[in-house]
Parts: C-alpha cells; structure tokens; sequence
C-alpha cells in the first residue's frame, strides 16, 4: 500500500516559543535537557552544544529556572501574521489545530482571555482623619472565619452565659483561604501531600477534587474537603470517614455543564486503586450528577451524605457561576447544604476543552455579588457559607471577595504557581516538568512535599499578613466586619448595571 | 561528625550537585571559568546514579570502617579523629587499589600534568554546607549528623490542630 502522509498530517503550527542559549555562559551541562518534560531540548554533540525543538516547548520554564548559569531562556516568537483583528493569531492556530486533529481542544488553566475582571475594577477604602486606621502589628487583628449553618435565632441562657440554640457542624478557618479542589491523578500525589500539610499547618482546608484521596493523606484528615462528583471516584464509606467536611461537586468554573477529564495516560496504578476504575482508562465524569435532575434530588444527596456521616460533618455544593447562580444557589440553601461554593469563569482545570473554559460561565464577582444578594433578600444567608473560587491572584482579590459577600475563597492556581506552576497550560499531556500535574514517577519526584508545603504555607502567611494591613487600613478589627460590607469597596469605569449587580457605588460617591 | 545523605524519593536527576562539585573542586571556583576554560576539565567527586526513574547521588560515605583507607599502600587515603576520610594527594602513588575497594564506587580518577591520583568528597572543608547540599534544588541531599537522619526516617503524625482548627 501506498501511503503519504495519512495517518498523521503534517502540522502547520508555528512554534510558539524560541528557546536561547548564550553560548559564552552555557557550560554543557545538560540540566536544562534533562529537566525538560516536553523533550523540547537535546544535547547536540556534533557541534556540542544544546540545540531545541521548539515545536514541543510550552512555555513553562523548567530549564530557565535550573540553569546554574543562567545561560538559556525562553522567547515567544510569535508568528507576524497579516494583521487581522477578527482572525487574530490564536483564532487561526486553534482552526489549523483542529485540522490536523479533527477533535476538541483540550487545554489547561483558566480562561485567558479578555473578559473584565472585576477585581481590577474595584478599589477598597481606607481611613482618613475622621475615623482611626489600625496598626495589625501592634493591635490584635481576627481573621478567622467559621464555615456551616448558623441558626435562624440565637437563644442564649444569659444566667449561664451558654448558647441554647443547637449548632450545626462548623469548621473553623484560621486564614480565609482555602485550597481549591484539584484531584489526584490530575495533580501529583507530592503535590496533594504538601497541600494537605501547608492546610494543616495553617489551619485551614484542602480539597481532595474528585479523584478520591489516596490512604497516605489520611492522617491530614481534619483539614481535608473529600469531593463527591458525578464519576464517584473513590468515593467510599473510608473516604468520607477521612474527611473535614463533605463537597458535591455539581459544576466546575472552567467547564460548567460538563463533568471531569482525566486523560488515560495520567491513570497509573495508584491513581487507578485510588479512584477504583481500571488502570490507563480515560476517567471522563458524566456532566450531570445522575441522579440530580432537580433541587429535590440535590437535597437527597446532601441528607445522604449528611446521614452517612452521622449530621457531624457539613455538606458543601460546589456549582460554576452561570446565568442564573443567584436562583440556583438559593435552591442549594433551602436543599440543606451547609456551605456553597461559586466557581467563576476564570476558574482554572487540568484539562477541559477550549472552547468551554472560555465561553461558558460568568465572571465570578457578578456571581458572587449576585448570590449574597438573593440569599440576604430571601433571608436565608445564615443557612450557607459563602466560597468564593476561580480567579483570586492575590490577598487584594481575597478581601474583595470577602467584602463582595463571600465567607472564605478557594485558591488552586495561586498555590500551583506557589510550588513552581508557570501556567503553561500543558497540564492534559502529564508531561508537566515541574513535576505538578503529572503522574508520571520520575517527573513527579520533582515536588518534594516537604518544600511544597512550606512554600504553600508561606503564600497563606503572606497573603494573611496583607489582609490585615488592608482590614487595618479599612479601621476594621475583624474579618467578620467586612464580610458582605460593600461600603468599603467603589467601582472604577463600570456602567451603571454592573455598579447594581455587584451592588457597589462608583468611586467618588 | 555531619555528613551528606541521600534521598531517593525527591532525587530529579538534574545533576546540579556534579556541576556545583566540579566547580567547589576547581582552581578558579567560578561557575563559567571553571567548566569552559580550565585544563584539565574539573572533576566531580559526587555522581548521580540513574535507572528509570530512580536516582540518588552518590559520594563518599565516610564509612565507619573505610575500605579504601584500609587498603591505601601509603596512608594517602586516612580517616581523622573527626571521622572525615581524607585523601593526601603527596602521598599517593596512583595504585587504584582505593578504587577496587570502595564498595560505593565514590572513588575517581584524577590527573594533572604528570600527576595522578584519585579524587573523593571531602565534605567542602572551605564552606559550611557542601556545595552539592547548597545546590540541590529539591533538598534531595542533606547534610547533617547521623542521629538527625535516622530521626527523619520515622514519619511523625501530622500536627493536628496546628493553629486551632478542629477534630472531626
């Protein structure tokens, strides 16, 4: 038979990336060739040097960091197509993508493109001659936070000074921030370890996503959120046992209306007996909950889960922030859930497709805003916990945040980025070369928990440090004071509707 | 007496702590100098053993009972009070029996003009931490005594409630 180029077809892509290497300070080494996963550089002996196929670089900079001369780094080259504002470069490459390929376009991280982020239009206040700013390093500063149910009235036995009124579940947060939901087989188990010993050492949560939580973290158990999505996976009498607080995972950020991707070449044995399915098998959840077709059937699963855990554990529901969050989110207080978190559009993945992550979902702030709203105006915003996830960069974002409404955020790609992620988004292949989201032995090795967690613990120190300069400046002692207060945040360059969603008035009034 | 140990589990085969000890080990100690432009090259005294995705490096061990001191014809190779085994180059006549002896392998061959002898880890006598230690980008080598070693390889629980928080 004769054949051409028919079984794969010769790609059009250019090369995004150019990798550089100063010659007079290149030593030969070779770290950089071995360190990177994508096999995008290789020692040239011939003409000893280190020559690169930039077809396969991502970006990620794994050779720029460990080069002890600092001899290479990585330049975009992009390609000077005719200028085009409708097919702009990444229009065209994604369609030549496509060609060669004939599938989706599975990615990784959040959504990159130029939606508004709210954050950046909204500015806190601060303290100015007639009321006194406070100084967190000489003056005490509360930012813990208590996630759950809180009853409707408080019936207090004033001769004893104790609380008659029953309580729920609660779990206490010693910094508002939590690690968001990002699963084992998508994320290396090095990786889970130091998230789990950073929330544990910080006082607060790490969630185990939904590809169940292998046995060595069991004894992280009181910081650990186990995740129950639409694959089941790993979801076991043990699992929920081992856990702090239970999340359904009804939507995710970057994917809203579909269900988790875990390509097959991530699924290793222990990814496989952590998930319970068969080993190098595409873990693909199904997009709905198969039994959820109605707030009725959310409210049996939450009182499942509530009664397979003896009412000692609170139930969080995870959704993606989508057109109608605000009546959605409502339905999930009045289910019975104890907290709800609210994934937005920048929400970040390990693999989802494209044109998903960047089209569907609303921004998070509108999202946010929006639920606090309804759920004070029904009269119901004690039942829940706010979470607020997708997108937060900064402890800026975080008291945003808090001050938008929400009880605590979850941050996953900040705390990537804490251990080494240069979002890349090469995250679906696993041949991630900081060693993050991948399962593969040799590359995961390159997180050492112990760093991991330190480095974890540090961003929270940090960011815990800058929110009390900020609630300081604001005059405010306590997290609590902030919380839903929209006084202290004005908007810059918004129209008049989106001031009304998030319910804040623009600067200068 | 504080020495250098190994830990597979974290070991990322990159081969740094080769080149930090090649440059320790050189006449000019500068990084780029000494890999480019000195004759003869450098010699590394530590080697990163790789077999998959398995890798550690390894060096002199300072063993209790060294072989390769043992075995020296010359007394060139000599373990002090300290416990440091330490090689005197003036006294060695190339035999290479320190070779054959080491059961780690840690010995290698070094030359100078005329001169040849051997080469090993000698802890970085000039520094507080080895420069293999100081490089490691994973903490894949540490330097320490070796009851803190032993103490590392029992896992402690976790801290619950490190900072308030809870029991489930």
């Amino acid at each position: 038979m004769i054949t051409g180029q028919s079984t794969r077809l010769r790609s059009y892509l250019p090369p995004r990336f150019l990798a550089r290497i100063m010659d007079d300070r290149c030593i030969r080494c070779q770290v950089c060739v071995r360190q990177c996963g994508w096999e995008a550089l290789y020692y040239d002996e011939r003409n000893d040097c280190i020559n690169s196929t930039e077809a396969n670089c991502t970006g990620c900079h794994r050779c720029v960091a460990l080069c002890p001369t600092h001899a290479i780094w990585i330049e975009e080259r992009p390609l000077q197509y005719r200028p085009n504002f409708n097919w702009r470069p990444e229009a065209i490459e994604d369609a030549m993508q496509q060609a060669e390929s004939g599938g989706i376009i599975l990615t990784g991280m959040g959504d990159d493109k130029g939606q508004t982020i709210y954050w950046d239009k909204l500015v806190l206040n601060a303290s100015q001659v007639t009321n006194p700013s406070i100084d967190p390093l000489r003056e005490p500063m509360e930012v813990r936070t208590y996630l759950g149910r809180r009853p409707d009235t408080l019936d207090i036995d004033y001769g004893s000074m104790k609380l008659r009124s029953p309580l729920g579940p609660l779990r206490t947060l010693e910094v508002p921030i939590m690690f968001s939901a990002i699963s084992y087989g998508a994320l290396a188990l090095q990786v889970q370890e130091g998230l789990a010993r950073a929330a544990t050492e910080m006082g607060t949560f790490w969630n185990t996503g939904e590809g169940g939580l292998h046995r060595s973290l069991y004894p992280y158990r009181d910081h650990t959120i186990v995740q129950v999505a639409s694959g089941r996976f790993g979801v076991s009498r043990e699992y929920l046992d081992n856990s702090g607080i239970v999340e359904i995972k009804i939507g995710q950020g970057a994917k809203p209306g579909i269900g988790g991707h875990l390509p097959g070449n991530k699924v290793t044995a222990e990814v496989a007996a952590t998930r319970m399915i068969p080993m190098g098998t595409d873990a693909l959840s199904p997009a709905p909950q198969h039994d959820i077709y109605s707030i009725e059937d959310l409210r049996m699963l939450i009182y499942a889960l509530k009664e397979a855990t003896n009412y000692t554990k609170p139930v969080s529901v995870k959704i993606a922030g989508v057109h109608h969050a605000a009546a959605i989110a409502s339905g999930i207080a009045r289910a019975g859930a104890d907290i709800i978190a609210v994934d937005g559009l920048r929400g970040s993945t390990g693999a989802a497709p494209k044109i998903i992550r960047d089209n569907v979902g609303i921004p998070i702030e509108l999202a946010l805003a929006s639920i606090d709203h309804r759920l004070r105006q029904e009269g119901i915003r004690n039942q829940v916990s706010l979470v607020c996830a997708g997108g937060i960069r900064n402890a800026g974002d975080v008291v945003k945040a808090i001050a938008l409404g929400a009880d605590a955020v979850y941050i996953a790609t900040a705390a990537l980025i804490a251990v080494g992620c240069h979002v890349c988004q090469g995250c679906p292949s696993g041949r991630c070369s900081w060693g993050i989201t991948t399962t593969d032995p040799h590359l995961a090795k390159r997180q050492n928990p112990d760093l991991a967690a330190r480095r974890l613990a540090n961003l929270l120190k940090g960011w815990e440090h800058e929110i009390k300069e900020m609630l300081g400046g604001m005059g405010i002692n306590s997290l609590e004071s902030l919380r839903g207060n929209r006084d202290h945040l004005r908007g810059v360059g918004l129209s008049d509707t989106e001031l009304q969603i998030l319910g804040v008035r623009h600067a200068g009034m | 007496m504080r020495r250098v140990f190994a830990r597979e589990e974290v070991c990322i085969a990159c081969r740094l702590c080769e080149v930090a000890c090649a440059v320790e080990h050189s006449e000019s100690k500068h990084i780029i100098t000494a890999m480019r432009h000195e004759h003869p090259k450098p010699i590394s005294r530590i080697h990163v053993e790789v077999d998959g995705p398995f890798s550690f490096a390894m060096q002199c061990r300072h063993c209790e009972e060294p072989l390769c001191a043992q075995s020296c014809l010359t007394q060139a190779l000599r373990k002090g009070e300290d416990g440091v085994v330490r090689y005197n180059p003036d006294y060695c006549i190339a035999c290479y029996t320190c070779m054959l002896a080491c059961p780690e392998g840690a010995i290698v061959k070094a030359s100078r003009g005329t001169w040849k002898g051997v080469a090993k880890c000698d802890l970085c006598p000039d520094r507080e931490i080895p420069a293999c230690v100081a490089i490691c980008p994973n903490e894949a080598l540490l330097f320490g005594e070796a009851w803190e070693w032993e103490a590392m390889q029992t896992p402690a629980e976790p801290p619950i409630l490190a900072r308030g928080g809870h029991r489930a």
